[in-house]
């Protein structure tokens, strides 16, 4: 019993931390001449948008 | 004017230094295509129309979040990134594995788009009758 709870737990933990840095390492981020950035909040359309149009770029 | 061959010769120049990127298109002022890593003809001009049409999006998108000016763009997903760099009407775009190292990845590509225009700037020069600018020599290092 305890074994399954620590293999579910593990697994668990291991699909959180995936979809955290996953998350991170989704961005889009846009910048000016004068140094200002922008930097598209998750789950925004804007975002996903730029995102999906990356990946055709990326997919070519 | 530019010729195809001193872009060339800069994104040349960028995949010897760079193992970070893997595809690269300079774009000229008029939207024509300088020089690129993809050899097969039709999938560069898709590449470009695809970061064309990124541009144009990241653009409005930039002006409705109150940007003055977008000059530089990095995209990244779990595939890859996309990374962008405009100055004086001219572009350079890559493509890199995921997870890059952007500060380094947006070193290289503004260096080349540099080394690009100083080759433009010389090749007026030299049109016009002045001497070339010089260039900054590596110091030696072997005393």
């Amino acid at each position: 019993m305890t074994a399954v709870v620590l293999v579910a737990g593990s697994l668990a933990g291991s699909v959180l931390y995936r979809r955290r840095v996953g998350r991170r390492l989704e961005r889009v981020e846009l910048y000016s001449d004068d140094g200002a950035m922008v930097s598209l909040p998750e789950g925004s359309e804007d975002l996903e948008q730029i995102l999906a149009m990356t990946r055709d770029v990326l997919a070519l | 004017m530019l010729s195809a061959m001193d872009a060339a010769q800069a994104l040349a120049d960028l995949t010897e230094i760079s193992s970070q990127v893997e595809h690269v298109a300079i774009v000229d002022r008029d939207g024509s295509l300088l020089a690129t890593t993809v050899r097969d003809a039709p999938r560069a001009t898709r590449l470009v129309a695809g970061i064309t049409r990124l541009l144009e999006e990241a653009d409005r998108v930039a002006q409705a979040r109150g940007l003055p000016e977008l000059t530089q763009l990095e995209a990244s997903t779990l595939e890859g990134s996309v990374f962008a760099v405009r100055r004086a009407g001219r572009m350079i775009a890559a493509t890199t594995r995921p997870d890059p190292t952007v500060g380094l990845v947006f070193y290289d590509l503004k260096h080349c788009l540099g080394s690009v225009e100083d080759t433009s700037a010389e090749t007026t020069e030299q049109g016009a009758g002045k001497a070339p600018a010089r260039r900054r020599r590596k110091a030696d290092t072997s005393a």
